[in-house]
C-alpha cells in the first residue's frame, strides 16, 4: 500500500525522514533538505557576500552532496560566494585515484574550479609509501593529520576565505562519542562547533554546513538526484576503534533515530569545569602551523618517516621535540623504542 | 506453489567487496510454497551471494544498521521492511553507509 507524501499530499512518499519521522516524496524531500541546510547557514552566519569558499571534495557522498547543495543555495539565495573544489590526493592507488576521477567529473558537472593538492608534493610521501614503512596499524593517524594540513595548504594557495567540509550529523555524533571514549576534553569541547575561527596563520576558518543533516538523508539525496559519487571503502581499512563507535551509534540509531541529534545536543551544551588543564595553542617552530607542542603533529610524523622511526609521532614523545629541532642525535635507547612498529 | 520470481535487479552499493566486487546481480528466486518476502530474500542472499564477512551485511534477521534498503527506489521503511512481499521485476538496492564518505 503506497504511502502518500505528508507534505504535499499528492505524490507517493519515497522515504521516511529519520530526523522528523515524516514520509516525503522526492520533490518535497529535496526542498526540505536544501532549506534546512540554508537555515543552518543563515542561523550560524557561516558566509558573507563576496567570500571565496573552498569545498573540501573527496568524491564521496558527503562532499558531493555538499558541493551540489552549496551551488544550488548560492544561486537560489544569492549568497554571492565564489565556490572552489579542493581535493587532497593522498596517493592511495586503487582508491583515491579513482575517487579523484569522480571529483574531476563533478568539476565539469557543477562548473566549479578544482584544485588538487597531493601528499607527495607537500610531504614527499604518498600513503602507499607510508603504509609500506609503517604497516596497517597507524596509517590512519598519518593520513588524518596530513589531510587536515593539506586542505589548509590548498586553501592558502587559492587564497580562499573559508573551507567547508561535508561532515554530517552522524559524523559529529561519532566524534563526540570518540572524544568521550578517549578522554580528549579539549577536542570534546570544540568538536560540535559549526565553524572554527581562524586559529592562526596558515589555518583557514572551517565550517560544516551539513552538521545537522543525517547520513541517511545525504545518501538518499545523492541517490535520488543521481549525483555522481564514489562509494568504495579505503583499501587501507578503516580505523578499528572508530569502527566500534560507528557501529554502536548505528545500532542505537536504528532503535531511536533521534540519538544522533541528542548526542550532538549533549556535546554542544557540555561545559568544562574551570581548572581542567587544556593544551595551549601555539605555532609549530618548524613550519608555522598551529600546534600545542614545539613541533606540530605533521612535522613530527614526517620526521619519523624520514628518519625511519615511524613511532616518533605515535603516542607522546614531546620531550624529544627539542632534540629534533636542534638536530641533536637521539640515544640508541630512544631510537630502539621508536623503530619498532606499534600496536594500540 | 508459486512460480520462480525474477527480480529486475539487485544492487549492493558500497558493500560490493562482500559480494566478490560485484555491484549488480541478476537474480531469479526459486519457486517455493509461500510468496517471497524481504526476510527470506536476506537469507537467500546470505546463502547464495554473500562471499565474505556476512556479519558486515546482516545482523539478526535484518540488514546491519547503517545499510539503507530501497525497494523500487523507495525507502523500505515505508514498505513494511522485512514483511514486504516481493513482486515480479522488483528492483532492490542496498546502500552501505558504514564507511567514510
Amino acid at each position: 500500500m503506497p504511502v502518500q507524501c505528508s507534505s504535499c499530499g499528492e505524490r507517493r512518499a519515497m522515504l521516511k525522514r529519520p530526523k522528523t519521522g515524516h514520509s516525503l516524496c522526492k520533490e518535497c524531500f529535496f526542498w526540505a533538505f536544501e532549506e534546512e541546510v540554508h537555515q543552518t547557514i543563515v542561523a550560524a552566519q557561516l558566509f558573507k557576500p563576496g567570500e571565496t569558499v573552498g569545498i573540501g571534495a573527496s568524491g564521496g557522498k558527503d562532499s558531493t552532496v555538499l558541493a551540489h547543495v552549496m551551488k544550488v543555495l548560492n544561486e537560489r539565495y544569492n549568497y554571492g560566494l565564489k565556490l572552489i573544489l579542493i581535493s587532497v590526493d593522498e596517493g592511495i592507488t586503487g582508491y583515491r585515484d579513482d575517487s579523484l576521477e569522480t571529483v574531476k567529473r563533478n568539476q565539469q558537472q557543477y562548473d566549479l574550479p578544482l584544485k588538487i593538492v597531493s601528499y607527495e608534493e607537500l610531504y614527499g610521501w604518498t600513503m602507499d609509501a607510508i603504509v609500506k614503512q609503517v604497516g596497517l596499524k597507524n596509517n590512519c593517524t598519518f593520513c588524518g593529520v596530513f589531510r587536515r594540513q593539506a586542505l589548509d595548504r590548498g586553501a592558502l594557495m587559492l587564497k580562499v576565505d573559508k573551507i567547508c567540509t561535508g561532515h554530517n550529523a552522524d559524523d559529529v555524533a561519532e566524534t563526540v562519542l570518540m572524544n568521550v571514549l578517549r578522554g580528549d576534553i579539549a577536542r570534546l569541547r570544540r568538536c560540535t562547533a559549526i565553524s572554527t575561527a581562524s586559529e592562526g596563520e596558515g589555518v583557514v576558518p572551517r565550517c560544516k554546513p551539513l552538521k545537522y543533516a543525517y547520513e541517511k538523508e545525504i545518501v538518499l539525496y545523492a541517490y535520488f538526484k543521481k549525483l555522481d559519487y564514489f562509494s568504495t571503502e579505503c583499501i587501507y581499512s578503516p580505523n578499528a576503534y572508530r569502527g566500534y563507535a560507528r557501529t554502536f551509534l548505528k545500532d542505537l540509531e536504528s532503535v531511536r533515530p533521534s540519538t544522533i541529534m541528542d548526542i550532538i545536543h549533549s556535546g554542544e551544551n557540555l561545559s568544562v569545569r574551570e581548572g581542567v588543564k587544556m593544551p595551549v595553542q601555539g605555532t609549530c617552530s618548524r613550519c608555522g602551523y598551529i600546534s600545542s607542542q614545539a613541533l606540530c603533529k605533521s612535522c613530527v610524523l614526517l620526521e619519523g618517516l624520514n628518519r625511519g622511526l615511524p613511532k616518533l609521532g605515535i603516542g607522546k614523545h614531546h620531550r624529544l621535540h627539542d632534540k629534533i629541532l636542534t638536530k641533536q642525535p637521539l640515544t640508541e635507547a630512544e631510537e630502539r623504542k621508536l623503530r619498532k612498529s606499534v600496536d594500540f | 506453489m508459486e512460480s520462480p520470481l525474477p527480480l529486475q535487479s539487485l544492487r549492493v552499493g558500497g558493500a560490493e567487496l562482500l559480494f566478490d566486487g560485484v555491484k549488480e546481480h541478476q537474480v531469479t528466486l526459486p519457486s517455493q510454497s509461500e510468496p517471497w518476502d524481504m526476510k527470506q530474500l536476506l537469507v537467500w542472499i546470505q546463502r547464495n551471494l554473500l562471499k565474505e564477512r556476512p556479519e558486515l551485511f546482516v545482523q539478526g534477521d535484518s540488514v546491519r544498521p547503517g545499510i539503507l534498503v530501497l525497494i523500487n527506489d523507495a525507502d523500505w521503511e515505508l514498505m513494511g521492511e522485512l514483511e514486504y512481499q516481493l513482486q515480479d521485476q522488483d528492483n532492490v538496492v542496498f546502500i552501505s553507509t558504514l564507511h567514510g564518505g
